[in-house]
């Protein structure tokens, strides 16, 4: 199931979202051998962050909140990663964040000579108050900061939205306007709250997280499907994708590539492996592809 | 009930002092447990922490702590009525074998917490014969020195207690002794400690073909496998883990010589203990 992503030639079309293992190279070659087309980087941040104290992730059954907080050794401190990835033979997408256009300036333009794929602009994380999710809620804001860091990078940039922006698709459109090359849709949805009624606290550290799992699958689907009708750049649809059938509904709402977070948990690592097969068996059976299927969804409305 | 989901708020049911550094808590509710998996611990309003279980019944299970950094403080210092959050159990717990008529537990300092359910199970099961050998910085650091049927060796840092010196210069001495009737001297080594003690079992082991499991340490956040804070090399602690075998220990080129901070660093496995303990 090769595909060309923005030039590059993936062995598979799944996305490994940020945030999700990441940590290390070993762990994202493994992620790779494991059937992940494009496995992402933590999100690297301006400097040093611990993110925030345990409970940081909570599966609640049928999805996750988490509110772990940005965790980075901070751009200038990853030089033993970036030694190692060197000689990776798998591609990856390098993740920033920052708490202003120019944070983000700067650690675009470090990482971008480091020789990632890809550069994907966190613009949508919800758990921390400073970063993230301000940027990526308005068309200005996303535009700016998209524009600016496309000026100091030499890789194609992916814009990571938040589902909680009021007008999703206008955000991509400002995004593909200042240059951004794909979008990836979407981030973590909420944030939500869970209450321990016996002790009665908020169970996470950081009392509200951003929901990930199947319980948000809906919103992707409906976030990628409007997307879809507003720009023509590609986007990597990802949110409560679990199995294969999963990966062509988000494919017939305009996916390109489908990323694949949560689902760890449920399937273990070898996820991407499974989902790959179910893909190309569904495939199969319908005796249709990738490109046939995609954005199929919106014939009829077309 | 105790579930991998939210953490379920439970009542602190009794209360062990061990000494001024050890406590185990326990719990009066029924969790489905293999040796050597943990739970998370939840202090609201303070942290939350894996723990491996250390006592086990089908009524009741324990934890022990070593008062070394803020939540565990705290945590020796709840009793009788205090409430925690527990969820769990998680990872993969000791392999206990089919057949083995011989095996070696290598425990120092708090690693014996895990190990003991061990030694229980393998003691009520018409399990192996076992071979303890328990080592601390000192006598006061010993955990359940009179807990168990089996004769323990002891050894300790300062000689306060048994042999002065460690715990792998008995096994190796244990394995010389035994090959003169038996090869391997052992079926299987269990142990947890320190890394570089588990690394030092893992090479005698190496060098006899004998296979060992040890029980692995890293920070941790989700405790399932997703959000990639444990990992060491290409392994994820609480998920792979935290016991691995030695097919598995040749691989991880991170054993015994690196682990994350909590902002995802690499550092040298020394800088990171120092981090751990504050």
């Amino acid at each position: 199931m090769q595909i060309n992503f923005l030039g590059k030639n993936l062995h598979t079309p799944l996305v490994l979202a940020s945030g999700v293992l990441g940590n290390n190279k070993a762990i994202l070659e493994r992620v790779w051998e494991n059937g992940c087309g494009l496995p992402t980087m933590k999100s690297i941040g301006p400097a040093p962050r611990e993110g925030h104290k345990n409970p940081t992730v909570i599966d609640l059954g049928n999805g996750l909140i988490n509110a772990v907080g940005l965790p980075s050794p901070g751009y200038l401190n990853m030089e033993e990663e970036w030694q190692e990835l060197s000689d990776r033979v798998f591609p990856i997408t390098a993740s920033i964040y920052g708490g202003s256009v120019e944070e983000f300036v700067q650690v675009a333009a470090f990482v971008s000579a480091k020789g990632p794929d890809f550069i994907e602009l966190n613009i949508s994380c919800p758990n921390s108050d400073q970063h993230g999710m301000v940027f990526g809620v308005n068309a200005q804001s996303s535009h700016d900061v998209v524009a600016a860091v496309k000026k100091v990078i030499h890789v194609p940039l992916i814009a990571k939205l938040t589902p909680a922006a009021p007008d999703i698709a206008t955000i991509a459109k400002a995004c593909e306007d200042a240059g951004a090359d794909a979008i990836c849709a979407i981030n973590t949805a909420g944030p939500g709250m869970v209450i321990d009624i016996e002790s009665r606290s908020p169970v996470l550290a950081f009392k509200k997280g951003g929901l990930s799992g199947p319980m948000i699958k809906p919103i992707a689907v409906r976030c990628v499907y409007d997307i879809f009708r507003s720009v023509s750049i590609p986007i990597i649809g990802l949110g409560g994708i679990s199995t294969g059938k999963d990966a062509i509904e988000i494919i017939m709402a305009g996916a390109t590539l489908v990323g694949i977070g949560t689902a760890v948990r449920y399937r273990g690592i070898t996820v991407f492996d499974k989902v790959n097969k179910e893909i190309s068996d569904w495939l199969a059976v319908h005796d249709t592809s990738m490109e046939e299927i995609r954005g199929a969804a919106h014939r009829e409305a077309l | 009930m105790i579930t991998q989901l939210m953490p379920a708020m439970v009542k602190v049911a009794d209360k062990d002092v061990h000494s001024p550094e050890f406590a185990t808590l326990y719990v009066n509710q029924h969790i489905d447990f293999k040796p050597g998996q943990f739970v998370m611990v939840w202090i609201p309003g303070v942290d939350e922490k894996p723990y491996t279980i250390s006592h086990h019944s089908p009524e009741r299970f324990g934890i022990t702590v070593e008062a070394k950094g803020l939540f565990s403080r705290k945590a020796v210092s709840l009793g009788p009525g205090d409430k925690i959050g527990i969820r769990g159990p998680f990872g993969n717990g000791f392999n206990m074998g089919i057949g083995h008529k011989r095996v070696a537990v290598v425990a120092g300092g708090c690693g014996m917490a895990p190990l003991a359910p061990l030694v229980e199970t393998f003691q009520t099961d018409k399990g192996p014969e076992v071979f303890l050998i328990q080592g601390a910085r000192s006598k006061s650091f010993l955990l359940y020195p009179d807990r168990f049927a089996a004769k323990a060796e002891i050894c300790t840092d300062d000689g306060s207690k048994g042999y002065k010196g460690f715990v792998t210069d008995i096994l190796v001495q244990k394995i010389k002794d035994l090959s003169a009737i038996s090869t391997p001297a052992f079926d299987m080594v269990y142990a947890c400690g320190p890394e570089i003690m588990m690394a030092k079992v893992f090479d005698i082991c190496e060098v006899h073909s004998i296979p060992c499991q040890v029980s692995l340490e890293r920070y941790m956040r989700c405790g399932f496998g997703v959000c990639g804070a444990c990992v060491c090399g290409h392994a994820v602690v609480c998920k792979d883990g935290p016991v691995f075998g030695s097919k598995m220990l040749r691989t991880m080129a991170d054993f015994n010589t690196r682990a994350l901070l909590k902002t995802g660093q690499p550092v040298p496995l020394n800088e990171y203990a120092t981090w751990r303990c504050q």
